[in-house]
């Protein structure tokens, strides 16, 4: 397999985060907590707009990472992959009004037990320069 | 303030039942139109048994069940999980999780979620802030 994109990165993209996606996001994942849902529980609670739950690190870096993962470069055979695993570490919640620009790099593509790992890196910061979310993306290639 | 949680404790179950349409509001809400997890027939085209849930909708289970259990969404530091097998709708899902070791106010939860007996997020660990 080729392995010529690890340490590849991708050009930035911003977002920016809408108090009503963050509603709706919080909707579709169940979430019940107010500080993602009512303005004013979220300000009660020292927060300038609804709260972004931790997952929603996956709307805003999604626009990050599809480049990567569909780069003709990284080669994955899509009709034999599946999301083998995901990990996520939050710094400062993500409140709406906040822009978040994401980076993603190619950090590593491993053949194992007759498996490709493709894993992606993504490191989200917002305006003010802290890191909000890291994420390692793997991708599992069945048979390479 | 977050909930207190030792070592060896469980976290309280999350029990979540996603609804007919749930994968399309979801595939909305997070922009994943993936058709397999929104075209029953597309899916069943591809060999799977019909749509199936987003691997990363089951896993803001297994994240809200932490939150929930931590006191909200700052409690949760990090969140590693595995997906195997498929996610289907219209079947209850079970998120559980016990503390493995409490450390410097952070403690590590190892968590699961289930679907018909059959784990399709595993090892999944997670840090939770406790203070």
């Amino acid at each position: 397999m080729n392995t010529e994109a690890v340490g590849k990165s991708y050009p930035e993209t911003t977002y920016a985060v809408g108090r009503e996606k963050v509603r709706e996001y919080a909707y579709a994942v169940g979430e019940t907590n107010p500080l993602h849902l009512d303005v004013e529980a979220a300000r009660a609670a020292g927060y300038p707009d609804v709260v972004a739950p931790p997952m929603f690190c996956v709307v805003y870096s999604g626009p990050a990472i599809a480049p990567a993962i569909f780069d003709p470069e990284v080669g994955i055979n899509f009709a034999l992959m599946v999301h083998g695993g995901q990990e996520f570490t939050w710094g400062p919640l993500v409140v709406a009004g906040d822009e978040i620009t994401t980076k993603v790099s190619v950090a590593s593509i491993e053949q194992r037990g007759g498996n490709g790992f493709y894993v992606f890196e993504s490191v989200s910061t917002n305006q003010d320069g802290a890191t909000v979310c890291t994420g390692a993306w793997t991708n599992i290639v069945r048979g390479v | 303030m977050a909930a207190l949680i030792n070592s060896g404790d469980s976290i309280p179950e999350l029990k979540i039942t996603p609804d007919r349409y749930l994968t399309v509001r979801y595939a909305g809400a997070s922009g994943d139109f993936n058709p397999i997890h929104i075209d029953e027939d597309f899916a069943q085209q591809v060999g799977l048994p019909g749509r199936i849930l987003h691997g990363l909708w089951t896993m803001a289970q297994v994240a809200r069940a932490q939150t929930e259990a931590g006191g909200g969404p700052q409690a949760l530091q990090r969140l590693k999980v595995q997906f195997r097998g498929m996610g289907r709708p219209e079947v209850e899902l079970q998120v559980t999780g016990e503390v493995r070791e409490v450390h410097d106010g952070v403690a590590i939860v190892d968590a699961r979620a289930v679907q018909d007996g059959s784990a399709i997020i595993r090892n999944a660990e997670a840090e939770l802030r406790l203070s």
